[in-house]
């Protein structure tokens, strides 16, 4: 639909002519309708001898932070920046199938490095798809800067080609948000937006840009960090433990006799794993892990006790219900975690570290409260706490262990079978994690998978166990460890139930074209397992949209030209990791895993830790 | 040791942060001024599953920055919650409950009051003795300003109801801690 200028001008609803705002409305208009650009033209010169405009400030600004890869998609509004991007082949341009493929690769990239994700899109569509990868990342606490196109600014409001109020749709899932119009503004914003991304607790900020503000010629300077802390007088992170709460800690840890250490997200973020396990060796005291406190210390460490919660190990919730005291750690006791609060660990007094103020008395009422990075308060903490020898703790460690070894066995199928003749999924994720020596990077999916990775991998490091934790996104697997295998030397699985891989498989073609060595693991059930087992289990046997039907994963490999192999019994389990190893780039396995098999102990909603179901009917 | 528990205690039920009483709390929030840091501020409260009384906002008197009066229902706990909330908003940068302090506390209400041959002279009274001004007068209204706690408001309120309120509207309580002490000049420069 091509107006010419006088239909436009007729038009009744159009502003006056002669005013400034009228001649802005008809530029912006007549570039959306792509009449010609009245901005500068671009690309009429190498870069630096050409005009710098505002998509200039933002690759520029990318490169200041460290920025080396973005994944992102082009798109109406976002097409400047692309005009440019050629000119700095420092930033390497992922083009991925699906912004949300996008988001979760820049996350996957910001878990393994530490560092902050880029992922771009343009305006309407681009930026909604964008969303579900942000969120992902708010609840995770995943440092994100999420860069959008958006419509020229004259036509902001008006309905616009593509056009959404993407600030608002973005503005409760960030830990902050831009609007920017004007290109001048942008090396303070997109410096700021790093800043808040990766400082305190980490969480996504999302920039969005107009076009005509990446068109506009500037010649404004990037800040100094200073002066970008000097401007944000209301993002000041406490970090250092307050000495009066650290000493209370220290007088509860003195007094405690069943402490456990509950290792959260946070030892991971400020990279504090050394400084755990000093303080559990001092002290003597177990640690257990959330599910993204995984990796926070070595799973084979004498005092490492496992994972806790839902889905966790009974003698980690045990431990946990007969307590008299829990250190948590960068942890946010989430409902997964405590299931019903009132049940929730009845003995214990609670030391609480987290450097989210906000997260300190959320959910669960608590006896000392610490703000501050979990590395510096472990520094300060550890030195003022008394060693307890280990003859102290012998009665309690060793009653831990006993708990340890019945619960280990119970649970287990260690034949590699399952009772339907198809492999056991717990079987394959301890396969996966022995051939790669614990070596890898393990990205889950969500649900079941997502729950045997995180109890039978065996995890050795920080930072090599990927998971959508809050959010629960299926789907996560594939795109996160193709951006996780950018930041990374290590072997990168993606362990992906059919459900998940089928959400997000268009990123199959992402890692051929781009090369990026991703192994994925499907399991598949020919179900959506952890439904069917809430179902079988909470709706009495009801299953309704359970089944899932697939394609033939080996021609669909195929089609892609990604090297693919089959495994449906034990047998056939590690020559098929071994292929997928092997082989230089992406490969895939596909697993036949058994059709009903549940994941066992299991805290059905709205119960207590203490609730926990460890078999159901004749099913196990 | 065996069994999963201490034997010398019985299993007490742990307490739920904000089970505790409702009351009304008045929290001031220092805030910068630039669009959407009001939206910011309601969205998260709204998120957060806190329901705003009422919302009091104006310029202060350093440049850049907003002054939010905001009153809403909820226990310590939650509120304490509130304020931890906003504060992780980059554009928040103080914000204190001034529930338990000596305060101020003042609000204004412009009531347009129903009045015909009979009763103009008895609202006007009212209007009198409650300290408040006409600040309009037709055939059969008048606009009453009134201000004061919220209390007095309501009391002039519920007094002229009966004679037919056509319109009103209240500012919501702006409030300020008694003494020298100034929120203004706790924010760090």
């Amino acid at each position: 639909m091509t107006l010419t200028k006088n239909e436009r001008a007729r038009r009744s609803h159009e502003p006056a002519a002669g005013t400034e705002h009228a001649a802005a409305v008809e530029r912006a208009q007549r570039e959306m309708l792509h009449e010609g650009s009245s901005s500068p033209a671009v690309r009429t010169a190498e870069r630096g001898v050409r005009p710098r405009i505002g998509a200039d400030v933002v690759c520029e600004a990318l490169l200041r932070q460290g920025v080396d890869v973005l994944f992102s998609y082009p798109g109406g509004v976002i097409l400047p920046l692309y005009d440019i991007l050629g000119d700095y082949p420092e930033l390497r341009h992922i083009l991925v199938r699906h912004e949300q493929g996008g988001a979760h690769a820049a996350d996957g990239y910001a878990r393994v490095t530490g560092k902050v994700g880029v992922c771009v899109g343009t305006s309407g569509p681009g930026a909604t798809n964008l969303v579900t990868g942000i969120g992902t990342a708010m609840l995770d606490s995943i440092p994100l800067v999420a860069i959008t196109g958006n419509v020229p600014s004259a036509l902001i409001g008006k309905d616009a080609f593509q056009e959404i109020d993407i600030n608002g749709i973005t503005l409760p899932m960030t830990k902050h948000n831009y609007l920017v119009r004007d290109a001048d503004e942008l090396p303070r914003v997109i410096a700021e937006a790093f800043h808040i991304a990766r400082s305190g607790r980490p969480g996504p900020v999302h920039v969005d840009i107009t076009k005509d503000a990446l068109q506009q010629e500037t010649a404004a300077v990037h800040p100094s960090g200073d002066e970008v802390v000097a401007g944000l007088p209301g993002f000041r992170p406490t970090l250092e433990g307050n000495y009066k709460q650290l000493k209370l800690a220290a007088a509860e840890i003195a007094a405690a006799e069943r402490p456990v250490i509950l290792a959260g997200h946070g030892i991971l973020h400020a990279h504090a794993e050394a400084e755990l396990k000093a303080f559990a060796e001092k002290i003597n005291a177990p640690i257990a892990w959330t599910l993204l406190g995984i990796g926070a210390i070595d799973e084979t460490h004498p005092l490492a006790y496992g994972f806790m919660g839902m889905h966790g190990w009974k003698h980690v919730n045990r431990a946990i219900q007969s307590a008299d005291l829990l250190v948590a750690l960068g942890m946010r006791f989430d409902d997964r975690v405590t299931g019903n609060v009132r049940t929730y660990a009845p003995y214990a007094r609670i030391v609480h570290v987290d450097i989210d103020p906000a997260e300190i008395g959320k959910n669960v009422a608590v006896e000392v409260p610490v703000v501050g990075d979990a590395k510096r308060v472990l520094t300060t903490l550890t030195p003022m706490v008394e060693a307890v020898p280990a003859d102290r703790r012998k009665p309690y460690l060793d009653q831990l262990a006993e708990w340890k070894r019945e619960s280990e066995g119970s649970s287990w199928h260690g034949s590699g079978a399952w009772r339907d003749g198809l492999l056991s999924a717990d079987y394959v994720v301890q396969r996966i994690g022995e051939l790669t020596d614990h070596e890898g990077v393990y990205v889950a999916d969500v649900g079941q998978n997502q729950m045997w990775l995180a109890r039978y991998a065996g995890f050795r490091h920080p930072n090599t166990h990927l998971s959508s934790g809050g959010l629960g996104t299926m789907g996560y697997s594939m795109p996160a460890a193709m951006g996780a295998a950018l930041g990374t030397d290590r072997e990168v699985w993606a362990i992906a139930g059919d459900g998940g891989f089928q959400m997000t498989l268009q990123e199959l073609m992402t890692l051929v074209q781009d090369d990026i060595p991703v192994k994925i693991a499907i399991f598949d059930n020919k179900k959506l397992g952890m439904i069917r087992q809430w179902q079988e289990i909470i709706y009495a046997g009801n299953y309704h949209s359970a089944a899932l039907r697939g394609p033939d994963y080996l021609k669909l490999a195929e089609a892609y030209g990604i090297p693919a192999t089959k495994a449906s019994t034990p047998a056939e389990v590690d020559d098929a990791i071994r292929f997928a190893q092997a082989a230089k780039g992406p490969a895939l396995v596909w697993f036949e895993i058994a059709g009903e098999q549940n994941i066992f102990p299991m805290m059905p909603a709205g119960k207590g830790l203490s609730d926990l179901i460890e078999e159901w009917g004749d099913a196990e | 040791m065996t069994g999963d528990a201490p034997a010398h205690t019985a299993p007490p039920s742990r307490a739920l942060p904000g089970g505790g009483e409702s009351r009304l709390h008045r929290l001031v929030a220092i805030v910068v001024d630039k669009p959407g840091v009001l939206n910011r501020v309601s969205s998260l409260m709204r998120a957060r599953n806190f329901n705003i009384d009422s919302l009091a906002v104006s310029r202060t008197d350093r440049e850049g920055y907003s002054r939010m009066t905001i009153s809403l229902h909820g226990d310590d706990v939650a509120v304490e919650q509130a304020t931890k909330q906003l504060y992780r908003l980059i554009d928040v940068l103080k914000v204190q409950d001034v529930t338990a302090e000596p305060t101020v506390e003042h609000e204004l209400a412009l009531v347009k009051v129903r009045v015909g041959e009979g009763s103009r002279a008895d609202v006007l009274k009212l209007i009198e003795l409650t300290r408040g001004r006409v600040l309009d007068v037709s055939p059969d209204s008048v606009i009453a300003e009134v201000s004061g706690s919220e209390a007095e408001v309501d009391n002039f309120v519920a007094c002229v109801r009966d004679f037919g309120i056509k319109e009103l509207v209240r500012t919501g309580a702006v409030v300020m801690a008694r003494g020298s002490s100034s929120i203004e000049e706790a924010v760090k420069r």
